[in-house]
C-alpha cells in the first residue's frame, strides 16, 4: 500500500492553509471567533454566524473513533492495492469530524470510542494526508 | 393544501438494461403510459417537471408540450418528493392546472457509478452514498445494539414482495436471511443485499387539482399531507444523528393530513440502502429510536403478516432504484386497488418516507 497513489485533494482558497499545515505535520482548523467553535471543511464564513469571523488554530490532533467502514469495492485506481481498506470517522477534540484512515493499525483492531491521534505518513507528491493511529503510539 | 391536489395518472416502464433507448425514450414511454392512464393528451399538460432527463426543452419538444410551468429538478432521489411538492404548489397557486412529472434514468446501460471522482474525502478513499450509510449503520449498531442481521428482515420482506410483483427486476428470485448475511461485502458493514438495484427505466405521474382529477378516467388519489425538514450542517461528513431530528419534524405530516399512523395501511420507504428503512421508521415514530431492528423482526413490513406492509413493489432493493418515483407510484396503485397479488387489503391511506438530508414524508389517500 502506498499513500503516493491516493487521489489528490481539491485545493481551493479556503482549504489551502489546511494542506500547507499538513505538509508541516500540523493539523489546523478554523475557529469561529464569535462562538469559539471549530469547523471543517474550511469555508469563507463561520457556519455558526454566517460571518467571515474566524481564525486558524492548530488542533490537538486527538479525537475519538466515531464510526468506521471497510471498502471492498474499487472506486479509485490508485487505491486498488489497498483493498479492502478502512475509512474511519474521527470526532476531533475540537468538535469537527474528519474522515480519514488508520495508520499502524488494522481495521480489525478498530473499535468505536477508542482514542486516536493524527500522524502524517505521506501522500501524493506535494501533499501530506493526515492519518490516525492509536494515541499511545504517538511519540 | 390538504386533499386539494391529486394524482390523475401513473405510468412506469419496464426496468432493466435497455441500451437501445435512453432517458428521453424511457421518459416518453412512461409519460405516454401516464397520459393513457389519465385519459389525457400531451396538449392537456400545462406544467412539466423532468428529473434525470438531460433537458426539459428537448423533452417538451419531443412530446409536443408547450407548458406555462416547466423545470428540471436535481438528480438525487430526495428530489422525487421535492418535485411532487413543487407540482402541488404550482397547481394550488394556479401556476399550472395539470402537471406531468417525468423521471427517466438509463444508469445501468451507461454504467453509471455512484462513487469515485473528486470530492472532499476522496484522498482518504471515502466515496459513494453506500459508504455514508454504512458509516451511519455502524454507529447505529454501536449506540443501540442493532445488528446487520436486523437489516436482513428488511431485504427479505422487500424481496418477498418483488416475488409477488411480475414487473419487479428480482421477481422469481427469492432470498433467505442466510443469503443476506452471506452476501459479498461492498462497504462493510453493508453487503450486496443492502444495496439498491441500478437499472434503466422511467416513471411518470400526472398531478392536477382534486376537482379535475375526479373527472378523469381513474379514481383520484389525493395528496393529503406533505412535510419536509432539511439539515445541511453535517460538515460534509455522514450525519451523526441518523437524520432523526429532521425525520421527527416530519411527523407534522399527520396533522397536515388530518389522519394518524393508525389510519395508514401501508408504507413506501426510500430504501436506497436497507438502514434507511430503520432510520425512517424510528424518525416518523413507528417505533422508538434504536428499536428499529426489533420492529422489523417477525415480518412487520411484510404483506399478509405485518401491520404496515412496506414497499410492496419490492422497493429499491428488489424492484428497482427509481429514486423514490417508483415507490410513490406504487403507493398510488395501492390506493386504486391495482396491485393484484401484492394488493394491501382495503388500502385507504399510504405514507411515503424519505430519510435524507432533505427529510420528507407524505400521505396519500383514496378519494372518498
Amino acid at each position: 500500500m502506498s499513500l503516493a497513489t491516493r487521489p489528490r485533494p481539491q485545493i481551493d482558497n479556503w482549504n489551502r492553509p489546511f494542506w500547507d499545515a499538513c505538509n508541516e505535520q500540523r493539523l489546523m482548523l478554523q475557529r469561529c471567533t464569535a462562538t469559539g467553535r471549530c469547523f471543517f471543511p474550511p469555508a469563507p464564513v463561520s457556519p455558526f454566524t454566517g460571518r467571515p469571523e474566524w481564525e486558524w488554530i492548530t488542533a490537538s490532533g486527538r479525537g475519538e473513533l466515531w464510526s468506521f467502514v471497510v471498502f471492498h469495492q474499487s472506486y479509485f485506481p490508485g487505491m486498488k492495492d489497498e483493498l479492502p481498506y478502512p475509512v474511519v470517522m474521527v470526532k476531533l477534540e475540537e468538535g469537527p469530524f474528519l474522515l480519514t484512515n488508520l495508520d499502524g493499525m488494522e481495521a480489525s483492531q478498530a473499535e468505536i470510542g477508542m482514542r486516536l491521534a493524527v500522524r502524517f505518513p505521506g501522500g501524493p507528491e506535494g501533499i501530506t494526508l493526515p492519518q490516525f493511529g492509536s494515541e499511545a503510539g504517538v511519540a | 393544501m390538504r386533499d386539494k391536489v391529486a394524482f390523475a395518472g401513473i405510468g412506469t416502464t419496464r426496468y432493466g438494461n435497455f441500451p437501445e433507448t435512453d432517458s428521453y425514450g424511457l421518459g416518453c414511454e412512461a409519460l405516454n403510459a401516464a397520459l393513457d392512464d389519465a385519459g389525457l393528451k400531451p396538449s392537456d399538460i400545462d406544467g412539466l417537471i423532468v428529473n434525470r432527463i438531460p433537458t426539459y426543452e428537448r423533452f417538451a419538444e419531443m412530446m409536443g408540450i408547450n407548458p406555462q410551468y416547466c423545470l428540471l429538478t436535481e438528480a438525487p432521489g430526495r428530489f422525487s418528493g421535492v418535485s411532487l411538492a413543487l407540482a402541488a404548489q404550482a397547481i394550488a397557486s394556479g401556476a399550472a392546472k395539470t402537471v406531468a412529472l417525468v423521471y427517466g434514468n438509463n444508469g445501468r446501460s451507461v454504467r453509471m457509478n455512484y462513487g469515485g471522482g473528486d470530492s472532499q474525502w476522496s484522498p482518504w478513499g471515502m466515496t459513494s452514498p453506500g459508504a455514508i450509510h454504512a458509516m451511519m449503520w455502524r454507529r447505529h449498531m454501536h449506540e443501540f445494539g442493532t445488528s446487520h442481521a436486523d437489516l436482513g428482515h428488511v431485504s427479505l420482506a422487500f424481496r418477498d414482495h418483488a416475488c409477488l410483483n411480475p414487473d419487479a427486476v428480482m421477481h422469481g428470485r427469492p432470498i433467505t436471511l442466510e443469503d443476506h448475511a452471506g452476501a459479498r461485502p461492498i462497504c462493510e458493514p453493508l453487503k450486496l443485499l443492502d444495496y439498491c438495484l441500478i437499472n434503466d427505466g422511467a416513471v411518470a405521474w400526472i398531478m392536477t387539482s382534486a376537482e379535475r382529477a375526479r373527472d378523469m378516467k381513474r379514481p383520484a388519489v389525493l395528496l393529503s399531507g406533505y412535510a419536509r425538514q432539511d439539515a445541511f450542517h453535517y460538515g460534509s461528513a455522514p450525519p451523526d444523528d441518523f437524520w432523526h431530528p429532521t425525520l421527527s419534524a416530519c411527523r407534522s405530516v399527520y396533522d397536515r393530513a388530518g389522519i394518524g399512523r393508525e389510519d395508514i395501511q401501508g408504507l413506501g420507504i426510500y430504501d436506497n440502502f436497507s438502514p434507511t428503512v430503520l432510520f425512517s421508521l424510528e424518525g416518523l415514530g413507528f417505533c422508538k429510536q434504536g428499536e428499529g431492528g426489533d420492529f422489523v423482526h417477525d415480518g412487520m413490513l411484510r404483506l399478509g403478516q405485518g401491520r404496515w406492509p412496506t414497499n410492496t413493489s419490492g422497493g429499491h432493493l428488489s424492484d428497482s432504484y427509481m429514486q423514490g418515483w417508483g415507490i410513490i407510484a406504487e403507493c398510488v396503485r395501492q390506493l386504486r386497488d391495482d396491485c393484484g397479488a401484492r394488493q394491501i387489503p382495503n388500502a385507504q391511506a399510504m405514507q411515503y418516507i424519505c430519510a435524507t438530508n432533505i427529510a420528507q414524508s407524505l400521505i396519500l389517500r383514496r378519494d372518498q
